[in-house]
């Protein structure tokens, strides 16, 4: 099943996904954001909303 | 570990240190409590501000946070017209170009003078509700879980506010009202620093491109682009990306910082009082949707909300004045300038070059709105139809 993941290295933290996601399915702490993958329904809205591209819909690790 | 106090605050930005000093003053016993480590940073923040309204709100220009003043701003069409406008008329971004982290802790420390306390790296959590009040609060203190059982509480925890949700109030946003932001502080450009710029068309569909000077070849060169004309990762980044490298005034500059975040450009929420709680700022979405400006909405609503939670709790006055009494100062400004967004991010590039094309023919500095509004009719009467008698 396909999750949202966030790149640590890319990411700068300024909330944009947290305050843009459509079913409040995000948290911002200060270095790490938190998708609660139960609410979340992978509708790819918080990909395109990074402003710098640090989300992507992929694949669930093991 | 439990903790009584009269007034908790979420968030440290301007809306929230505003709130905790405006209840400090009126006797409350306050808490500010901020999730960050440093008051304002990272800066999410153009940081045009208008120098008008800082004085009208009570605060004073301070050289420990202006960076540059500018006379006015600039309207660029996509063809390059360009339309220049005096401080008072370019509304509420002109005028001061500050540091925001150095501004924000301005008003962190005054509220602090003023009596309030402050936790910095407590961040709220979670909440009860008993009914319509929010009778516990819980943070995370620096690791510590403590309870917070407070009388009132102002809810001013920014564009990520989750303090709303945890009160059954709905803060969510629609796609076309958001912008997704991203900004370079860029060194080393050479650009008329008498003028903050502002640049509307495709090249931003839904927002616009700004340049806020800092003095000395330095400036904050961001954009915002309107969420529902994003199609893939990282298109922000490339809009800006590509607008700085074909302005060779500004690629000729280096970034230092980089800035993200987003704004709502919506109508501010419907309801911003619920039993003990209360909104102010970004948190209740009270940015102007057509400049995306929002520190001195934050600033007013917080020294509002303070002022009464003051007053209720010394003479027990209903706290949902606070409906009324910000939107008597705030809301007609927000609704005309939604209904003015809402028409903007649907022209084209033709009309733009339009309309600000015959703006610049006029000596806009001395006419009257009136006299804009007629010129404008004039060249795009598409543009006019709902906002005339809103104007
Ligand atoms: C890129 C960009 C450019 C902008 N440019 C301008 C401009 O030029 N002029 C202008 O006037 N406005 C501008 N704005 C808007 C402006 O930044 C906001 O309107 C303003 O910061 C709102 O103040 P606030 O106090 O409501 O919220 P914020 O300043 O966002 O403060 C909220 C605070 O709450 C804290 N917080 C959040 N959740 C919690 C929690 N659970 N517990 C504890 N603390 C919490 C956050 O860490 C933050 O410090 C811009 C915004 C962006 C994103």
């Amino acid at each position: 099943m396909k999750r949202v993941a966030c790149d640590r290295n890319v990411c700068l933290y300024c909330g944009t996904c947290v305050g843009g996601c459509p079913f409040e399915a995000m948290t911002l702490f200060s270095t790490w954001i938190e998708v609660d993958h139960d609410v979340c329904t992978r509708c790819g809205v918080c990909v395109k909303l990074c402003p710098v591209g640090a989300l992507t819909l992929g694949e669930a690790g093991p | 570990m439990k903790h009584e106090v009269d007034v908790l605050v979420i968030g440290a930005g301007p809306g929230g240190s505003s709130a905790a000093k405006a209840a400090a003053e009126a006797g409350a016993s306050v808490l500010l409590i901020e999730k960050r480590q440093e008051i304002g940073s990272p800066v999410r923040c153009g940081e045009g501000v208008a120098m008008d309204w800082l004085r009208e709100l009570g605060i004073p220009p301070d050289q420990r946070w202006i960076a540059h003043e500018v006379d006015g701003a600039r309207l660029v069409s996509p063809c390059g017209h360009v339309m220049t406008m005096d401080a008072r008329r370019a509304g509420n971004e002109t005028g001061f170009v500050v540091e925001r982290d150095a501004f924000d802790r301005a008003l962190a420390s005054a509220a602090v003078r003023a009596g309030s306390d402050i936790w910095m790296r407590a961040m709220a959590t979670g909440a009860k509700m008993v009914g319509d009040r929010m009778s516990r609060v819980k943070v995370d203190r620096f690791g510590d879980d403590v309870t917070i059982v407070p009388k009132v509480v102002i809810a001013a925890d920014g564009f990520e506010s989750r303090v709303c949700g945890w009160a059954g109030l709905n803060s969510r946003l629609a796609l076309k009202d958001i912008d997704s932001c991203l900004q370079y502080r860029l060194v080393g450009i050479e650009t008329d620093e008498r003028w903050n710029d502002f640049y509307v068309g495709s090249m931003a569909p839904g927002g616009y491109v700004w340049v806020f000077h800092k003095g000395e070849g330095v400036a904050n060169v961001g954009i915002g682009v309107g969420a529902h004309r994003l199609r893939k990762k990282g298109d922000v980044r490339m809009y800006l990306d590509r607008f700085i490298a074909s302005h060779p005034e500004l690629s000729r500059g280096r970034a230092v910082d980089i800035v993200a975040g987003a704004v709502s450009t919506s109508l501010p929420m419907d309801t911003t009082v619920k039993g003990n709680l209360m909104l102010v700022g970004d948190a209740a979405r009270m940015i102007d949707a057509l400049t995306g400006g929002g520190v001195v909405h934050a600033i007013r609503s917080g020294q509002i909300a303070g002022a009464i939670a003051g007053e209720h709790l010394q003479g027990g006055q209903p706290m949902d004045r606070y409906e009324r009494a910000w939107r008597r100062e705030i809301e007609d400004l927000l609704v005309r300038n939604y209904v003015a967004k809402e028409k903007a991010v649907n022209l084209s590039d033709e009309t733009f070059d339009r309309i600000i094309g015959a703006l610049c023919e006029l000596e806009v500095s001395h006419i009257t709105t009136g006299e804009i509004l007629a010129a404008v009719a004039k060249v795009a009467p598409e543009f006019m139809a709902e906002l005339e008698d809103l104007l």
